[in-house]
């Protein structure tokens, strides 16, 4: 009676969580599995499974300049927009967290670009950075001769004014998620540090910022995610140009699966952007595992 | 108390400290103001330069007020300006926009939270293994699996359908939304199930009379997290929606694009401004909200 009741409760729960197998297998297991498939294949247009290609399409994408360069702004994007936003979030947040008036009208102004669209956020910047009407012919027409900002209009710091809307769209999300953080350390450090007079930014640097760990952590995955997903900034910033100075991964694989049609040569290109998740992935399993080990190791 | 009062005279007792303090203040403010700056910058530059007409934007002064505020690149950008083809702005995007987002929003909530629910309080076998490859998903480069996905919903022809994109989006909010489901229902106290299931509820009694009710915080969070999110997005939207359905983000960029006759780049900020006026109303709107889901969909299971 009761077994037969148990399982008809489950039948019914695994209706309910059929979504989340659904997409779980099919998308997560399935899906990868074909892209990385593909890769091995001459596909054009349409997947061809019937002529294996071995490592071609992984040679050929790395003698592709335009994947070559994507790789390099990735990694130069990356570094920069994460540092920075890293960096300023966190400025940001212990700035806020010292009791400031209006501090709802601050973090309202401060994290609104991380509610609208990235097309939104590459088209204004597009706009500022005009080399014509933008920031830079106002700076000229107030009186400063020389002055320069218009990075987008050269191959050679294109990619740098496409990091000054990645830090202006994403940093707001670190300092809120540092600032919550910052609100969970205990009150009692801070009267301690101030008992034993030690300077409020030793306290941040030296004593809060290690208890942040986790936020921090939380901080750069979302940032991480979300630099290897770079795609709507760049084509409403600057569609991968001038030339090619600003193409990225992820842009490389929806074109070669779109308007190039080379299914497998965008399937090889995304088999690459994979490596680093499965990366962090296989970082963070090993932590828990060691963890549990010590925990283990503890009881006996 | 008394301790206490023992600290507080220790410090009221150190000198010069109220001066350092005050300069310190203005210090914090000083570097807040700048910040805010920077980040309202560029919704200033786009309020005023939709609201000039072309001569005066041509006088390269972006951060000048406009002396002749005119609305009219706001109704050109909303009715008349081309994208590529048709001429008639934003509004077939702003309406397809909300044809997607509207059924988006409401099944893959429903969705999420019927995981949440099965995986929080009728634990199957192997419903942790699909909820860690579920959450392994939120980590997967969308490029990885687009191409799989394309030719799934080619083959039930669903590719480049109003269905098609409105099912996109359900799969890809999946992860964080089951996420986000799981651990509050988590944190429900037990017995409240236990009760529901002694007086005889099954399966989808409880969900429906004891949890839904339970979860309605949670409900305004995920809402807030797929109005925007589905609202913003332009990958799906020019993959997966179909011609007829191109929502608003991918409108506005073809609009922006379009490089025959001169940019006019009024024209440009106001539609800018309307494809933003949807998530920034919610954002305005939703205030702590709006951070709590951040702060909810970024905390790791």
């Amino acid at each position: 009676m009761t077994s037969s009741r148990k399982r008809f409760a489950n039948l019914n729960a695994v209706i309910g969580a059929s979504p989340m197998i659904a997409v779980a297998v099919g998308l997560y297991i399935f899906g990868i599995a074909y892209s990385i498939a593909l890769s091995f294949t001459n596909s054009r247009l349409l997947p061809k499974f019937d002529s294996f290609a071995g490592l071609a399409n992984y040679e050929r994408l790395w003698s592709t300049p335009s994947w070559l360069v994507s790789v390099h702004n990735i990694w130069l994007f990356g570094l920069l927009v994460i540092g920075l936003n890293m960096a300023l979030g966190f400025l940001m947040a212990t700035f806020m967290d010292r009791r400031v008036r209006q501090e709802d009208t601050f973090r309202t102004i401060i994290l609104y670009p991380y509610a609208m669209s990235l097309i939104v956020t590459g088209l204004v910047w597009q706009w500022m950075m005009d080399p014509g009407l933008g920031i830079q012919e106002s700076l000229r027409n107030w009186g400063f001769e020389g002055a320069a900002f218009a990075p987008l209009a050269s191959p050679d710091t294109a990619i740098f004014g496409v990091v000054i809307a990645g830090v202006w769209q994403g940093s707001g999300v670190t300092m809120a998620i540092l600032l919550a953080g910052l609100r969970g350390v205990d009150e009692d450090i801070w009267k301690a540090a101030r008992v034993d007079g030690i300077p409020i930014w030793r306290t941040y640097v030296f004593i809060a910022l290690p208890m942040l760990r986790g936020a921090l952590a939380t901080a750069f995955v979302l940032q991480a995610v979300g630099v290897v997903r770079i795609y709507d900034l760049i084509i409403a910033i600057t569609g991968g140009g001038p030339g090619i100075a600003t193409e990225m991964p992820a842009k490389f694989v929806i074109d070669h699966i779109t308007s190039r049609i080379n299914v497998s040569l965008g399937m090889a290109g995304a088999t690459m952007m994979l490596i680093p998740i499965l990366v962090l992935v296989a970082i963070n399993w090993y932590v828990d595992w060691r963890r549990k080990r010590a925990a283990l190791q503890a009881i006996g | 108390m008394t301790a206490i009062a023992a600290h507080e005279t220790v410090l009221e007792a150190s000198g010069p400290r109220p001066r350092q303090v005050s300069a310190a203040r203005i210090g914090v403010y000083a570097f807040l103001i700048t910040a805010a700056l920077f980040f309202a910058l560029p919704l200033y530059v786009m309020l005023v330069t939709s609201l000039k007409g072309m001569p005066e934007v041509r006088l390269g002064q972006i951060f000048a007020f406009p002396s002749a505020p005119t609305f009219e690149p706001w109704i050109k950008a909303w009715s008349t300006a081309c994208t590529g083809r048709t001429c008639e702005g934003l509004t077939p995007g702003f309406l397809n926009s909300v044809k997607i987002t509207v059924p988006s929003v409401i099944i893959s909530i429903i969705a999420a939270a019927l995981n949440g629910y099965a995986l929080s309080f009728w634990k199957f076998r192997g419903a942790n293994f699909f909820f860690g490859l579920l959450i392994f998903g939120a980590f997967v480069p969308y490029q990885v699996v687009i191409f799989p996905l394309i030719i799934f919903m080619r083959e039930v022809g669903l590719f480049a359908t109003l269905p098609g994109i409105i099912i996109v989006h359900t799969i890809f909010g999946m992860p964080i939304l089951t996420l986000l489901y799981r651990n509050y229902f988590s944190a429900l106290p037990e017995e409240l199930f236990k009760a529901a299931r002694v007086d005889g509820a099954g399966f989808w009694r409880i969900f429906f009379y004891v949890i839904m009710p339970m979860s309605v915080p949670i409900t305004i969070v995920a809402i807030i997290l797929q109005v925007t999110g589905i609202w913003n997005d332009f990958l799906f939207g020019i993959v997966f929606a179909g011609r007829e359905n191109l929502p608003m983000t991918v409108q506005l960029n073809n609009i922006v694009q379009t490089t025959t006759g001169i940019r006019e780049h009024n024209v440009n900020m106001a539609a800018t401004i309307l494809a933003a006026a949807v998530p920034l109303a919610v954002y305005f709107i939703s205030g702590r909200w709006f951070v709590r889901g951040i702060a909810a969909g970024a905390v790791k299971g």
